[in-house]
């Protein structure tokens, strides 16, 4: 029985989500949506999906029982979601090897995203190499000098990285940038977005090429356990790899889903980008959902170690499981994810991203509290290696 | 009868275009953007289109956004932008007051109180760039409640459907994207222009005014002979950024370049428009 079956056909997760965008994407937008209803139910799209990720992306992504984490932490049996091993070294390429896909199928021949942390435009140069389109990736110039090496990567893979000076040079900014070349270049551009937010169809597309995480989840878990996890954690920016964990389990209500945003330097200081737990309820980029803003409803700046949840808002699915209170929304400051990233790594021998770093963060909290007769699986969304940088700033060391 | 409705009337009898600036409230600084409103009137506007700035302001080109980002160093906000709107309205109580913008301000004050407020302040019609009309039946009904326009973009991706549901949810005018892109964009083709005016005129009995890449006299004339309304925007504002250091200027330069495009489309004939009224 699936008894959830949000979004409504306009794209509304209760009031959030929907088209907020001008006049002139409302068409290419309707042309999307049919395209992709087309090939969402045609079994030789989705034998063809999931071809590519089996033989592109390496997929299924192992579901790793971390043991010794568990025993350090004497609390729940602790799995985690490999989304680090895949090609490109994180959830995004599921997604964008979807949306390339569907753009191949709409014949468009250029496309183009937005990256904030450089991952996601990654991911989308990978596929645009593959494919033979043209890519130009939009990243804020603050961005581009905190990532210089993911930006070289785009650029290796045959990207064109067009920084964005407006705004606050970030995220953001290469959103509303991006926003503004398909406007003008709509014929032949298909807009990779890179997370599970933007006017429908795209928080549902997103969510729908992600779920193959949570899928795989469901099947592996039993080789271990026999039975479904009691929670499941994942950090939220945008949310696309939550959204792609939680999925499958939304129907399970024993299944506790737990999302973790960033505190930055805590929630009280202003310097966060916890959106879901203390915005509201406004609209940005083509969707309603919760901002962080001011009072007169100008968009604030955020701040978060990991340039990947450094986003002032959400997906607007996200929105919904918080209001419906199906998932939970917590926050973990960047010293708390910062002190998890070295004890993963030296517990376990695998470095996480500073995103992924946030959800382990939260089940060491969770774990104890659950006590060791549950199951805990945390998306690994990503590999640390493009953190190291980061990482060794902090730590006053220089290469 | 509205402001508007009686605005366009008034110029169809004269067999005039209408001729709408844009600027964006607070830029260069707050003191200026009542005064300018009177200057542009008195050197030739027929209504004001008044930006309310935004942090984000997706559907803009960089002149544009530029103008957002000097009035929020003000910290402009949208109850200031209404106080301005009330201020020149102490003084002109005929020029109709567009406010142009994107939703998130006024979801953040709310449609019942933002309608009521700008009613109040005099403000004649809101056009919020990212609120299709497939969302904004809340805020419609809000604006009509308080005699306030719904204005509506249609552009050239839209198709007939899309032209029939837009008129039927416009009021007091259309507005028309005269091209693929954002503000301020250069590369106006009119003869795609005029073919989509005939088939919006078509579906509708609204005027319908034109903007976006509409930066010269040549231009404004040239529109203004198959359109009601000339939108002008980045080209004014532009102006204005490069006297943004010495605001006093704009009130003396700006009225030139809008006595410019006024001149240009009066030497221009009439549209042919099929308009026998401003229907609401």
């Amino acid at each position: 029985m699936n008894a959830y079956a949000l979004p409504d056909a306009r794209g509304h997760f209760g009031v959030y989500g929907g088209m907020f965008v001008s006049e002139t994407l409302m068409q290419p937008l309707k042309e999307l949506r049919q395209a992709y209803e087309q090939l969402r139910n045609d079994p030789k799209f989705q034998e063809e999906f999931a071809d590519d990720l089996r033989l592109y992306v390496g997929r299924p992504s192992p579901l790793y029982p971390a043991k010794r984490l568990t025993a350090n932490w004497g609390g729940a049996r602790i799995y985690l979601k490999s989304e680090d091993l895949n090609h490109t070294g994180a959830h995004k390429v599921n997604n964008t090897i979807g949306q390339a896909l569907l753009a191949r199928h709409m014949g468009k021949k250029r496309v183009i995203a937005e990256t904030g942390a450089g991952q996601h435009g990654v991911a989308t140069a990978t596929v645009a190499a593959r494919f033979g389109m043209k890519c130009v990736v939009y990243m804020g110039s603050e961005d581009i000098k905190r990532q210089a090496i993911n930006v070289y990567r785009m650029k290796l893979l045959g990207a064109e990285v067009v920084p964005v000076e407006s705004g606050s040079k970030t995220l953001k900014d290469a959103l509303n940038e991006a926003m503004r070349d398909w406007v003008t270049n709509v014929e032949d551009t298909f807009y990779i977005i890179g997370t599970v937010a933007g006017p429908h169809p795209y928080p549902m597309l997103v969510r729908d090429f992600q779920s193959v995480i949570g899928r795989e989840v469901r099947y592996q878990i039993m080789e271990f356990e026999g039975r479904i996890p009691d929670a499941l954690v994942a950090c939220v920016g945008g949310g696309s790899n939550a959204m792609g964990l939680f999925y499958p389990f939304i129907d399970e209500p024993a299944v506790a889903l737990y999302g973790v945003e960033a505190a930055g330097e805590g929630l009280t200081t202003g310097h966060h980008a916890a959106t879901l737990c203390t915005g509201r309820p406004g609209v940005l980029h083509g969707n309603r959902t919760y901002l962080l803003e001011t009072d007169d409803g100008q968009i604030i700046e955020t701040h978060s170690i990991s340039a990947g949840l450094d986003y002032p808002g959400v997906g607007p699915e996200h929105s919904w499981l918080k209001d419906s209170k199906r998932a939970r929304y917590v926050a973990i400051t960047d010293s708390e994810a910062l002190a998890v990233f070295h004890e993963l790594t030296r517990t376990e021998g695998i470095m996480p991203a500073l995103e992924s770093s946030h959800a382990i963060a939260y089940a060491k909290k969770l774990a104890p509290e659950l006590g060791s007769d549950k199951v805990i699986v945390v998306n690994l969304s990503g590999r640390g290696d493009k953190d190291i940088h980061t990482v060794a700033n902090i730590e006053g060391i220089k290469f | 009868m509205s402001r508007i409705e009686k605005c366009f009337n008034s110029l169809k009898a004269q067999g005039r275009c209408a001729l709408v600036p844009y600027i964006a409230a607070g830029d260069p600084a707050p003191r200026i953007t009542v005064p300018l409103m009177h200057a542009l009137v008195a050197s030739g506007a027929d209504i004001i289109e008044l930006g309310v700035p935004f942090s984000d302001p997706m559907a803009d080109g960089p002149v544009i956004q530029r103008a957002a980002e000097r009035a929020l160093q003000h910290h402009v906000s949208l109850t200031q932008v209404l106080a301005m709107v009330r201020e020149f309205r102490a003084q002109d109580s005929n020029t109709p007051v567009v406010l142009m913008g994107y939703l998130n301000p006024i979801e953040v004050m709310g449609y019942a109180r933002f309608a009521a407020a700008a009613a109040a302040a005099g403000i004649d019609g809101a056009l919020t760039v990212d609120l299709p009309p497939e969302e904004a039946d809340e805020f419609r009904s809000a604006l009509r409640a308080h005699g306030l326009d719904a204005i509506f973009l249609l552009a050239p991706t839209s198709p007939a459907e899309r032209i029939e549901l837009i008129s039927a949810a416009a009021s007091g005018f259309i507005y028309y994207v005269s091209l693929r892109g954002v503000t301020g964009a250069s590369h106006l083709d009119l003869g795609e222009v005029a073919a989509k005016l005939k088939a919006i005129r078509a579906g509708t009995d609204l005027p319908v005014g034109v903007g976006f890449g509409i930066g010269t006299p040549e231009a404004a004339a040239r529109v203004a002979a198959i359109a009601d309304a000339v939108i002008v925007g980045s080209a004014i504002v532009k102006r204005m950024e490069e006297l943004a250091g010495e605001p006093d200027k704009i009130l003396i330069e700006l009225p030139k370049f809008l006595g410019q495009l006024r001149a240009a489309m009066d030497r221009s004939p009439a549209a042919p428009s099929s308009v026998s009224g401003a229907h609401r």
